[in-house]
């Protein structure tokens, strides 16, 4: 076994090999960039090393930096994560060259699987159903047609040079083809400078399946059951589970040894991950193979009881694999979430920023917990940044069922407290009580269906604002007591009289515009409200410093956050949040009175805060802006400042270059 | 008997329908609330006690003598927030226009008198359409007998302007005199001339909102502390206000029971403070990770945004907090935000209220329009204040503290009570770049030479060692434990006595 192991990686996934390696009693050693320094991966190794500026290329994805990391350090074996280098061929070969361990496949695996073409040829040999379609780009519409009728309808013309989803077309039947064909050539001639498409079978319901793989290098293979990761938001994954709530055992099987047959066949070594696409009866397509450990690791680990990255490091120190396929049983349900740095409201935008409040939910130690578990990377006050990846961290929640597994997940995200940039976590929490993803009605298209391109977290508040208003009366309730007890004091510390104040009673919820009866009192410390004529039993011993607002409504458990906002409140739980005020009924009485009134766009002219140096526009004529969205970077004092728009609007001008010296008040762009 | 009581009841009803119900729907219709409304949303309830409901005014001039309304415009009293005494005025705009009179002037006079009296602080709702013109220079008088009053009472009892309506000409200057105003947003506006006057004298075309609309007076002039969208947050942050504000400068500040530990760690604090000096970061994260309860009550948040003040609770009792806003002009003073901090200063120190300075700053601001506008004068205010002030004074240097702006900063020789520094607290006269260009003025253009000299000088100063050693901080402590430090300070501070040299007063250079 080795005695030290570099990660050449960052982030939660850093700390998890981190974890794991310390286990084994294997020094571990940390690489950072200039941006990672107080980062916990850094806390956490053994040893760490800094390897260049911020930017990936410069230190992540810098070779030579790490080469010297390793050489200085006296690593024998690297493991490479997810992303940045891992399914580097070239870095597996240097490092053989220098006579490191490369906790990976084998480069020539890496080489064949990497490539698209090379790969489906392989899955075709070893047997792999793929994808039925043209073998060869096509260019003719006669071919074209016999191809389409061949595979039959519908078909996707995909333009050979594309790639990302650019270039694609669906073709429903035979009278559409000549039209859909000639289109999508002279698109994809304009945008890659390549008119061939090839044409492919479009499978309909299309679910996003695979299916763990485990090689040694003594020829042995296993496969550890499947994950689902249908639920994605262009092509990135957000919500991954093992088992599929689809699958049957029989397919289960099938894919499986499909998944073997393909990791034999190209000589793999180390953990692996064969991608297929699954049809609505269950016909399965291979995708692409990943040679590497995959970001939703952790719900196989959690059903097979398995430690991959152990399993890895096993491997790679030439370890025979300890089990065989038949003693691998898959044991209850794990749910995987990742947590990213966007905004959903926003349009999914990336957020950057400090973690001013990170409170993760209760969990038991690495592997010790039976329901939540968190891969984290991040402390409370780290900085996310544009330069790596939004992931923050992971939660996955385990059950003996997918409904147990599911309300695990849904508890902890409620608990999940974050702030300071703007994050998924509500998102999620919309997807999973989402009836369809209930049902494990899952499909690649999921969230484009169900959810659009943006977010309304204040959709859903109608079904949850009687317990919001209730619980927004519980906590006002306790603060309007407590404002009864301020006390005044003479200098020499004697109590200022003051009037007693009876408490009212009566109050109105105004939750997201809408007015609710509240009627508050007390007996006994049980505080009794009712809403709207109803009776509402809140019990929770919730206090002014709490940030979650736990405890039941009715018996219902509840966990709700719970923020301050000047004389209001925000709720969220669930995905659903709601601003809420509690005023007393002659207040609300005087608020409906008034005419709505125009909150008056701020100016249409974008003027310099401060003087300075114009450092970059980031925007540009006729782009639609939402607030708050970056519009530049103006440096003053030596200090880059971001300029963020005050409103939403499209842009009409641009009256500043970069490298511009601006005035105070100076106009940099205008609104239109 | 019963006749009297049955015309009093008639007087009564008669004052508080105001200016009749087709005024109150004129006065609705633009978004405001009338004079009685406001009182009902700002005082607990039953609290009020009326004052005054009978006046009437005595002019007789122009058919004046035919037009009395009872309560002549104003209505006054005193009443309690969550259980506290607060003397109040509001302006009843249906009443002629809310124009003030002799009479109303005598009225505001009189809850002024006895507000000082007993101690409580004043609130005024001024919604007024200026004097009233029908009684000539009596109503001018009454302008200035309550400015007068706005005088004497400032420092013995605070008084708070909540701007609802019009307050234009003379009529501007008994807010200008109170300690706080406050605007609501689109149905208030202050102008010494409006836009007619301005208009025919220097031939700009101005719109009332642009020319002391809340926006206006909240983000360019400073007039406003705090500009509100509507007459109901207004009343209610108004009430959330007061809850900070002791009742006069007989007390000191009062307390609010807290769960909130005065231990309370917060590790994320010591990565606050980016690894590059240039980095700007928020000091609002470390004003809310300080105070109870993440409590925060921000005054004039945008104006000079390049220092904050406001007031937050330690261990239940009110603070102030005054603190230099790297995301801002790097944190750089200049005339507004000397002058923001240097009156809030002078606000806590006169009602007994301790002040937390929160320091990170490179300097002054350098410039023509700086100098020209007489940053000296305006920087030396601040000095000023804090160098006066006997309240007790915690002062935290974050990084940098540089040149006079460091003394500024609630330095120790300012008689600063505590002086704290993190450890990544730079204080010397300038940066070092500068310090080094001007010190080994011979080496510039050998950029070797230059480097080095630079890296000698950060060394040297680049840390709180060096102050430390003459006490000029008294200690150096962890950002992640700085709350109970401060709260341990505050405890040691309360029985705090320092008395200024006799004096009529001092000359502040205004």
């Amino acid at each position: 076994m080795f005695d030290s192991i570099l990660i050449a990686n960052r982030g939660e996934i850093a700390c998890r090999i981190i974890r794991t390696a310390r286990s084994m009693g294997i020094k571990t050693i940390a690489v950072y960039s200039e941006a990672d320094r107080d980062a916990l991966h850094v806390d956490m190794a053994s040893d760490a090393m800094l390897i260049g500026p911020p930017p990936a290329l410069q230190s992540y994805l810098n070779v030579d930096a790490i080469m010297l990391a390793i050489e200085e350090m006296g690593a024998q074996a690297v493991h490479p994560g997810y992303g940045f280098l891992s399914e580097n061929a070239s870095f597996a070969e240097r490092l053989a060259d220098e006579g490191v361990t490369f906790i990976g496949p084998p480069p020539e695996a890496i080489r064949t699987l990497g490539d698209k073409i090379t790969s489906k040829r392989l899955a075709q040999q070893a047997g792999v159903p793929t994808v039925p379609g043209s073998a060869d780009p096509v260019s003719q519409p006669d071919e074209a047609a016999r191809i389409a009728d061949e595979i039959g309808y519908p078909v996707m013309l995909k333009a050979s040079a594309g790639g990302g989803g650019k270039g694609m077309r669906a073709v429903t039947g035979a009278d559409e083809l000549q039209e859909s064909l000639r289109a999508c050539m002279s698109e994809a001639q304009a945008s890659f400078g390549d008119g061939r498409v090839f044409i492919e079978k479009l499978i309909v319901a299309p679910r996003h399946i695979e299916i763990q793989v485990l090689a040694d290098s003594h020829g042995n293979v296993i496969y550890l059951g499947e994950r689902e990761c249908s639920i994605q938001r262009r092509h990135q994954k957000v919500i991954e589970e093992a088992p599929s709530p689809f699958l049957d055992v029989e397919t289960r099987r099938r894919m499986g040894e499909a998944a073997v047959a393909l990791a034999k066949a190209a000589n793999y070594v180390s953990a692996g991950t064969v991608e297929f696409i699954v049809d609505a009866d269950r016909n399965f397509y291979f995708l692409e193979m990943n040679t590497r450990l995959q970001v939703e690791h952790p719900v196989t680990e959690e059903v097979t009881g398995l430690d991959l990255v152990e399993q890895m490091i096993r491997i790679a120190a030439g370890e025979k694999l300890s089990i065989r396929q038949e003693d691998v049983t898959l044991n209850g349900w794990a749910m995987e979430a990742r947590l990213y740095a966007e905004d959903p409201t926003r349009g999914f935008l990336p957020s950057i920023g400090r973690l001013a409040r990170y409170r993760e939910p209760v969990t038991g130690a690495f592997g010790t917990s039976k329901t939540i578990r968190i891969d984290s990377g991040a402390n409370e006050g780290d900085h996310i940044t544009r330069h790596y990846d939004p992931m923050i961290a992971k939660l996955i929640a385990v059950g003996d069922t997918r409904d147990q597994a599911v309300q695990q997940m849904q508890s902890a995200l409620d608990e999940f407290y974050v702030r300071g940039v703007g994050n998924n976590l509500g998102f999620v929490a919309a997807i999973i009580a989402h009836p369809e993803f209930r049902a494990g009605n899952l499909t690649t298209d999921f969230i484009a269906k169900y959810f659009g391109a943006r977010f309304d977290p204040t959709q859903g508040t109608e079904a949850v604002s009687s317990t919001f208003a209730a619980v927004a009366g519980a906590i006002h309730w306790r603060l309007q007591k407590r404002n009864t007890e301020i006390a005044a004091w003479t200098m020499d510390g004697q109590p200022v009289p003051r009037t007693g104040v009876t408490l009212a009673k009566d109050w109105v919820a105004i939750v997201n515009g809408q007015p609710h009866r509240l009627s508050l009192g007390e007996t006994n410390g049980t505080v009794e409200i009712s809403v709207d004529g109803r009776n509402r039993q809140v019990v929770s011993n919730w206090s002014p410093t709490s940030y979650l607002f736990k405890g039941t409504v009715d018996g219902e458990g509840v966990c709700i956050q719970v923020d301050r906002v000047a004389t209001g409140y925000r709720l969220s739980q669930g995905g659903v949040f709601a601003d809420i005020q509690v005023v007393s009924p002659r207040a609300a009485e005087l608020i409906a009175s008034m005419p709505e009134r125009e909150l008056g766009l701020s100016g249409k002219e974008v003027k310099s805060p401060m003087p300075g140096l114009i450092v970059s526009i980031g925007v540009e004529v006729g782009q639609q802006v939402e607030a708050g969205d970056p519009l530049g970077v103006i440096e003053a004092m030596k200090m880059e400042n971001q300029l963020l728009a005050e409103r939403s609007g499209k842009i009409a001008k641009i009256l500043c270059a970069a490298g511009d010296s601006v005035e105070v008040d100076q106009v940099i762009l205008e609104f239109e | 008997m019963y006749e009297i009581i049955r015309q009093l009841e008639e007087q009564r009803a008669k004052a508080r329908a105001g200016g009749g119900k087709k005024r109150v729907d004129a006065q609705h219709s633009r978004g405001k609330l009338t004079a009685r409304e406001r009182i009902d949303l700002l005082l607990d309830p039953d609290s009020f006690e009326e004052w005054d409901m009978f006046v009437e005014h005595r002019s007789t001039d122009f058919g004046m003598d035919a037009k009395t309304v009872p309560g002549d415009g104003v209505v006054t009293g005193y009443g309690t927030v969550n259980g506290r005494l607060v003397f109040v005025f509001s302006q009843d705009f249906t009443v002629f226009g809310g124009s003030v009179s002799e009479t109303h002037s005598e009225k505001i006079c009189k809850i002024m008198d006895q507000a000082m009296k007993v101690g409580a602080p004043v609130i005024g709702l001024n919604d007024s359409g200026g004097a009233r013109i029908q009684e000539g220079v009596s109503s001018l008088a009454g302008y200035a007998e309550i400015f007068q009053r706005n005088v004497m009472a400032s420092g013995v009892v605070p008084q708070i302007s909540m701007v609802m309506g019009p307050c234009a000409g003379g009529a501007v200057y008994s807010p200008a005199t109170t300690d706080f105003t406050f605007m609501v947003k689109n149905t208030s506006y202050m102008f010494v001339t409006g836009p007619e006057v301005v208009k025919t004298v220097t031939h700009e075309e101005v719109t009332q909102e642009q020319l002391g609309g809340a926006t206006t007076h909240s983000t360019k002039s400073g007039v406003a502390d705090l500009a509100f969208d509507t007459d109901v947050e207004a009343l209610q942050q108004l009430r959330r206000f007061i809850d900070f504000l002791p009742g006069s400068n007989r007390e000191r500040p009062p307390t609010r029971p807290t769960e909130d530990s005065a231990e309370r760690r917060e590790p994320s604090l010591d990565t606050l403070i980016p690894d590059n000096p240039n980095t700007p970061y928020d000091v609002r994260e470390l004003i809310e990770k300080l105070v109870d309860e993440e409590d925060f009550f921000e005054l004039q948040p945008d104006y000079a945004k390049n220092i904050m003040i406001g007031f937050g609770r330690m261990e239940g009792s009110t603070v102030g907090i005054v603190a230099n806003q790297p995301m801002v002009l790097a944190g750089c003073l200049d005339i507004d935000a000397s002058v923001k901090a240097a009156r809030f200063i002078r606000f806590c120190d006169c009602f007994n209220i301790p002040i937390i300075l929160l320091v990170d700053v490179p300097g002054f601001l350098p410039g023509t329009t700086q100098e020209y506008g007489g940053l000296i004068r305006h920087g030396a205010k601040l000095l000023y204040a804090f160098a006066e002030a006997t309240v007790p004074k915690i002062t935290l240097i974050t990084r940098k503290a540089y040149g006079g702006a460091y003394i500024v900063m609630g330095s120790k020789h300012l008689r600063g009570d505590v002086n704290f520094a993190w450890p990544s607290a730079e204080i010397a006269v300038m940066g070092s770049k500068g310090a080094v260009e001007i010190i080994f003025r011979e080496d510039i253009g050998d950029e070797e030479k230059i480097a080095a000299r630079e890296q000698e000088y950060q060394a040297q100063f680049a840390n709180p060692f060096r102050v430390g050693a003459r006490g000029y901080i008294d200690d150096v402590i962890m950002p992640n434990n700085t709350r109970a430090r401060i709260c341990k300070s505050l405890r040691m501070l309360r029985g705090k006595k320092q008395e200024l040299p006799w004096k009529k007063h001092g000359n502040i250079p205004l």
